[in-house]
Formats: C-alpha cells, structure tokens, sequence
C-alpha cells in the first residue's frame, strides 16, 4: 500500500483529502504545516505528498525546498493543492520541484488525474 | 408530457441525432428539456413537445437536439488512445506516409475539443521527429454550441485540470482571468465543424486515422452499423479507428476488425493482406 502525507491547516481540507486518496488505497498520515511535515518525512519518506502552500509556522514552498535537500527528499512525488491558481505561482511551485498541481477547489476525479500523472495510481 | 408526446420525442430524437431514448430516461428528457422549455417561453414539456409536432421551429429542434447530447469530456481521456496513437499509429505513419508527409485526422465527436487538442499538444511534442509534416485534424460534433465553445480553445480551471499534466498547462495555455485559452497555433491545426453523423460525412475526405469515441453507445445496433460501414469507406486501408473503451465493432460491421494487441484500436478488416497495422502488431507484442 502506497503512502501518501497530506498537509494542510485545514482539518477539513485533511479529511476530504484522506477520504478520496483512502479511495484510491492510500495508507494518509496527515500534518497541519510545513515543519510537522518535514519531522514526519524524516522518519518515513512518503511516496507522495498533497501539499497545501499558505500555512502557518512553515509553509508548502519552503517545506518543499527543505523536503528537496533532505537524504531521499527527492523520491516523494508532490502535487501542490492550494487556492493559487496564477500562472506564476505554479511556475515557482514546479521549479521548486513540485511534481504536479492542484487549484482548489478540486474533486476525487481530478485528485487521481493528478496522482496517475506523476505515476501513484 | 402523454406517452404519445414521449413517444414522438423518442422517435424525433433518433431520427434526427440517433440518440435512443427509451422510457427509463424519462427523467432525463424532463431535467434536460425543461430548461429549454421555459427558455422558449412554454408553459411546459407538452407545449414544447406540440410545438415539435406541428415542425417548422427550426431552432427549436436544434435545441431539443443539442440538449439531449451529453457532452462530457476531458483531455486525454482515458490515457490509452492517445498512447496508441503517439506509440503505434505515428511510427508506422513515419514510414508509410514517409513521402507525403501528411496525416489526417478526424474526431468525430469531439464535443468542447479537449480530444482534438489533445492530439494537437501530442503533435507539437513529436514535431522534431516530423520536420515538413502536415498533421491535419478535423473535428466534428453535433451540437454546434459545443463546436463554437471548442473553437474558441478557453476552459474553465475544472476543465484544465481534469487530465492535463500541469506541464502541458503551462506550455500551451495562457491564464484569461480564471479560464484558459489554449496557444493559437494549436486553435490552428484543427478545423471544427457541425456535423450529423447520421448524414452522408464522405465531403470531410479520406482519413488516416479516426477517432469515434464514447458516442456510438448511445444509438442502436443498426445506427452504429451503418455508421461503422461509412467510417470505414472514409478510412485509408491502412488507417486505423479508435473507439471508447466501452466500445466495439464486434457483431456490428465486418468493414472492422479488433487490433490484436491494442484494445480499442480497429483496423480496416481487409489489412490482414497489406497492412501496416498488423505489421506492426507483430513488431510491438
């Protein structure tokens, strides 16, 4: 089974995040920012990671550069998930070394469009 | 709305779009119809339905017809045509088409055009192995509402987002406030058009290649088959046709037979003595 790490600060994005991926046999640990995050990868490496930008304490962007230079930071295929939609957001989210990206708001469909894309489904 | 006014609609319906309406989707010409009515000014779907009956409201007709399409889509939908197509059908035009250069196209229902432009994206990938090629598409679909919005090449953040990879968002479509337009030279490689397939297609031409995708399901088995049959006269003998993956010409038309390695993808029954597609299926298995 094929993990995936969801961060957000919100709760309710978390559980509607985990429900569609628990859908497509996802085993979901979750983190509410960048830091916690950040602990958690560096106990287990996550196959993937739903990755929300804004967020308090660390958010996505810096979390994903952090995430980058870890040892095994370049394995987890992330998707960015967030309400940015301008062009030049997800210009910098994918020169970060995101993998794919979301715009909220988003559904099941779309959520497995994305994970397929970058080889999770 | 009687059963005779249901009755009339069915059959206006398959006589005019080859849409088969039976009366377990009386639900969907009420929720698809009454909009349309009230949009018309009639108090409801029996008015409407009347109106149809005396015949002369052109418009009127068109609407009903355009409402009962469905025109769900994405791009790169179902992942596995536009593979064959880059994988199979391509390298093999590489060398038969090899002194004219040139390759057509036809989607032929190609509602909002993510198919058609996603075979356009798929080409401008794989223009360095072409140089001087001329990959014309055509694409086809009923309802002209649908055909002027794909014309248009702007989609909504949904429509982006189902089946695009983000890459591709950002190489071929600029940001219009919250919609997308895709690049103009790709608006221009495809030419869209109105089309019935129930009427004669032969003045589209010759094709290469055709994909008939996710709107056969909705006729019946006669409609299909003379549909199938006049595909294939509009198909080079070494052409290929791809159907939805629910699809098949099993039973159906013996112009066509199954590609023995590629679901979904036919090729003419008469290239087991030349062709190409069988050639090739021997060289990828």
């Amino acid at each position: 089974m094929k993990h995936c790490l969801v961060v957000d600060d919100s709760s309710v994005i978390r559980k509607v995040a985990r429900r569609i991926l628990e859908g497509y046999s996802f085993k979901i640990s979750e983190a509410e920012n960048g830091q916690s995050a950040l602990a958690l990868c560096k106990q287990a490496m996550p196959d993937g990671i739903l990755l929300d930008w804004n967020m308090p304490v660390m958010d996505g962007y810096e979390f994903l550069s952090e995430l980058r230079s870890l040892p095994g930071g370049d394995t987890p295929k992330v998707v960015f998930c967030t309400t940015e939609n301008d062009v030049s957001f997800i210009t910098r989210a994918m020169r970060a070394g995101a993998d794919e990206y979301v715009m909220k708001p988003f559904d099941k469909e779309i959520i497995g469009s994305k994970f397929a894309e970058v080889g999770l489904i | 709305m009687t059963p005779t006014e249901f009755a009339f609609l069915a059959r206006f319906l398959k006589e005019r779009s080859g849409i088969v309406i039976g009366e377990d989707k009386r639900y969907l010409v009420e929720s698809r119809l009454g909009p349309i009515a009230r949009k018309a000014g009639f108090a409801s779907l029996s008015e409407l339905t009347q109106r149809l009956m005396r015949g002369g409201d052109t418009a009127l007709a068109q609407s009903v017809i355009e409402a009962m399409t469905t025109n769900e889509t994405f791009f790169f939908r179902d992942g596995a045509p536009f593979t064959q197509f880059s994988d199979v059908l391509l390298p093999e035009f590489a060398k038969t088409r090899a002194a004219q250069k040139r390759v057509r196209i036809w989607c032929a229902a190609c509602s909002t055009g993510q198919e058609p432009y996603s075979l356009a994206m798929l080409l401008d990938e794989k223009a360095a192995q072409f140089p001087g090629w001329r990959f014309e598409i055509v694409a086809t679909d009923l309802a002209s509402e649908v055909v002027d919005r794909a014309r248009t090449g702007l989609f909504s953040q949904f429509e982006v987002q189902r089946g695009l990879p983000i890459k591709l968002l950002l190489k071929h479509f600029t940001q219009e406030g919250d919609r997308w337009r895709i690049a103009a030279k790709l608006r221009e490689r495809v030419q869209f058009r109105t089309l019935n397939l129930l009427r004669d297609f032969s003045p589209l031409g010759q094709f290469d290649v055709v994909f008939c995708r996710n709107v056969l399901i909705y006729f019946d088995e006669p409609t299909k088959a003379d549909i199938l049959g006049r595909i294939g006269k509009q198909l080079a003998p070494d052409g290929a046709l791809l159907l939805g993956s629910a699809e098949t010409v099993l039973g159906l038309n013996a112009a066509f037979r199954p590609h023995p390695s590629h679901r979904g993808l036919f090729v003419p029954a008469a290239a087991g003595a030349a062709p190409s597609a069988f050639r090739l299926a021997s060289a990828v298995r």
